[in-house]
């Protein structure tokens, strides 16, 4: 059997290039269409402002760091930090409600269970601007309009349902007999959840923070509404960049993706490493 | 140690319903073995005793302490779970130590205690590898370790042979059963295989859907199985049943069958006089039937039966002789240098005081 030669016919090996060609190009195409946006975003953001005009250069030759550094001085800096700060506290609070409750729904079972999921679903589909100006005035009473903590807690209500749901899944997919071995061998139901359900479950929630902190960093709406002079990333950009010239558009773009990729760069490497030991 | 009580246990999930009142009475330092086919219900009772779950009705009562509501830490137990539950993101060391180390024992006794129990168990070279490094058997006795390390009150081990090799299973089944002796701990332990039942349990309680079909030792389950379903649970081959009708002939009382006739000793026939007429289920173990000629001499009395062989199975030690009387096969179990070939007539003789007499209707037994 190990020396005989499998022979293909023509037909066999026609095919089999045409599936790798046809599968090669489509991977191509993919990674074109997510690179693209970011490349150019960089390059034109790096650019001297005289290649950028020049209509016969496409890709810059000459790059300055200018228009970020300018951008910076103007606040963008500042704005980073209460991004990432807004970001954290998000998903500080929307995983201290959400995780027990993703826990309750994983593990439990309860009358109307059901019905409070859906529930919970449909609570993403009740649109932000209703409630943002509302909530502005609601702020002002409280003393949280211009504050961190007041956007924060406005990121939590939108990201609550997305962290409850997706943690229920992830607690779902570890083994109630890890934790019920847990508790035999004399730990609480507490206990248990952090020395072995949270361990096992940990990858997953580092994934769902990191669509969190994501989904903060990116939101506009809400930041830029119930903000004046502590902006978001977004919400000072959005105010700055309107009526300025294309490259510090690009430079805006480059500040708000960078910060961005490094979180998720470093996340995913450390999510590989733990998924590469558990989810053997 | 403690002694262990199921009082009216009911446990319901959803409609379905999985234990149907169980009475269960387990003694200080007994080795009692949960045995019945799959789905009867042997789990749910030893996680009703572990408290990771609660009776829908009845107690659980540890010496003269209520404990249907402690959760499993206050229960001082060990459990080995079916599906092992060996924790995948620890290795194998510090699977076994974990109870150990919550427990706040010093270290270097964890270190004693963990490399003993992998003596033990044959896992002494694969303490420092994860779980999914590990075969189904490996993981299994790290789980039985884990289990043995802390010294319980009471042991609960949900088929904790199940998965391992012929040869591994009877060594650890002596090994199991010495440790439990030597460190005198009450002990639960469920299987479906029933030779691990009568070598390993003080006392066995046989299950069927939900209930306790019956409880004794060994010798009691296999000599007097309250009704058909023990005696045909226990015993290899199958004990054979035959229909049988009670009728007054010339000479006493007979068991009439289509294909024979019984003539009572006045013993047995005293206790089936009063189903006079009735049909009642006759059961014979195979072993207790022997080729005419081969009745060994310490056996008193016999009925004799004709038939044709009708298939032959040499197993070495045994040959098992499948008898066509008629209308119905009888399985014989003969020594193994006893030779016969298919198609010969051949006569069998049943030992009279081997034969059990059950109703037909209850099922239960009369004899
Ligand atoms: N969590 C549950 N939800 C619903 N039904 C259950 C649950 N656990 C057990 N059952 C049902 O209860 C019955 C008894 O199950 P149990 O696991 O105790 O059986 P078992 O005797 O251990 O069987 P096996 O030998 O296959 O392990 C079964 O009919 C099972 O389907
Ligand atoms: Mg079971």
């Amino acid at each position: 059997m190990s020396n005989e030669k499998i022979l293909l016919s023509r037909g066999d090996i026609i095919r089999y290039y045409t599936y790798r060609i046809i599968l090669a190009g489509l991977v191509i195409i993919a990674v074109v269409w997510v690179a693209l946006p970011f490349i150019m975003t960089i390059l034109y953001a790096l650019a001297d402002p005289a290649q950028y005009y020049d209509p016969r250069v496409i890709i810059p030759t000459s790059y300055t760091l200018k228009h970020v550094n300018q951008l910076l001085i103007l606040g963008a800096y500042q704005a980073t930090i209460n991004s990432v700060i807004v970001a954290l506290i998000t998903i500080g609070f929307s995983f201290l409600i959400g995780l027990p409750a993703g826990y309750a729904f994983a593990r439990y079972r309860f009358r109307g269970k059901d019905s409070l999921k859906l529930f919970i679903v449909a609570l993403r589909m009740f649109p932000m601007m209703v409630i943002a100006v509302p909530l502005l005035v609601l702020y002002f009473k409280l003393g949280l309009a211009d504050t961190l903590i007041g956007i924060g807690l406005a990121h939590t209500s939108m990201a609550l349902p997305f962290v409850i749901l997706i943690t229920s899944s992830i607690i779902a997919g570890v083994r109630v007999d890890y934790e019920e071995a847990a508790m035999v061998f004399g730990l609480s139901r507490i206990g248990a959840f952090f020395r072995v359900t949270l361990p096992l479950a940990l990858p997953g929630l580092t994934a769902a923070a990191i669509f969190t902190f994501i989904m903060s960093w990116n939101e506009v709406f809400i930041a830029a509404v119930l903000s004046f002079q502590n902006r978001t990333l977004p919400a000072f950009i959005l105010n700055l960049i309107a009526g300025s010239t294309d490259f510090i558009k690009f430079a805006g773009a480059f500040i708000m993706v960078i910060p961005a990729l490094i979180f998720v760069f470093i996340a995913g490497k450390y999510l590989v490493r733990m998924w590469g030991i558990t989810l053997k | 140690m403690v002694d262990v009580h199921l009082r009216g246990i009911v446990k319901r999930f959803g409609r379905t319903i999985a234990l149907r009142g169980i009475d269960l009475d387990v003694e200080d330092g007994e080795f009692v073995v949960l045995l019945g086919p799959s789905g009867c219900g042997k789990t749910t009772t030893l996680r009703i005793i572990a408290g990771l779950e609660k009776p829908t009705k009845g107690k659980v009562i540890f010496g003269n302490r209520d404990v249907t509501y402690l959760p499993p830490r206050e229960r001082n137990i060990s459990m080995v779970f079916q599906s092992y539950a060996v924790w995948p993101h620890m290795k194998v060391y510090d699977n076994i130590a974990f109870p150990l180390k919550i427990k706040k024992v010093p270290k270097e006794e964890i270190d004693r205690k963990v490399k003993w129990a992998a003596e033990l168990l044959q896992i002494s070279d694969l303490l420092d590898r994860y779980p999914h490094q590990l075969s189904g058997g490996q993981r299994q006795r790290v789980a039985v370790a884990r289990a043995i390390v802390v010294e319980p009150q009471v042991l609960l081990m949900d088929e904790p042979l199940s998965n391992l090799d012929a040869l591994l299973r009877v060594k650890m089944r002596s090994e199991l059963k010495k440790l439990q002796r030597r460190i005198k701990v009450t002990t639960i332990y469920v299987t479906h295989d029933q030779v691990e039942a009568m070598t390993m349990g003080d006392r066995i309680a046989v299950m069927r859907n939900g209930k306790i079909m019956q409880i004794g030792t060994p010798t009691e389950i296999y000599h007097k199985p309250a009704n058909i379903f023990v005696a045909g649970f226990i015993g290899s081959p199958q004990m054979n049943f035959i229909d049988v009708t009670v009728s007054e002939e010339a000479d006493g009382l007979t068991l009439v069958s289509e294909d024979f006739k019984i003539k009572l000793p006045p013993d047995i026939a005293e206790i089936v006089k009063q189903y006079m007429g009735k049909t009642l289920v006759m059961g014979i173990r195979p072993e207790h039937i022997y080729p005419e000629g081969f009745v060994p001499s310490n056996v008193k009395r016999t009925a004799r039966i004709n038939g044709v062989v009708d298939f032959v199975e040499a197993l070495g030690s045994d040959t098992i002789i499948h008898l066509n009387t008629g209308s119905r096969i009888i399985v014989v179990k003969a020594s193994g240098t006893y030779n016969t070939n298919i198609g010969e007539e051949l006569t069998i003789e049943l030992d009279l005081d081997k034969i059990h007499i059950f109703r037909k209707d209850t099922e239960e037994a009369i004899l």
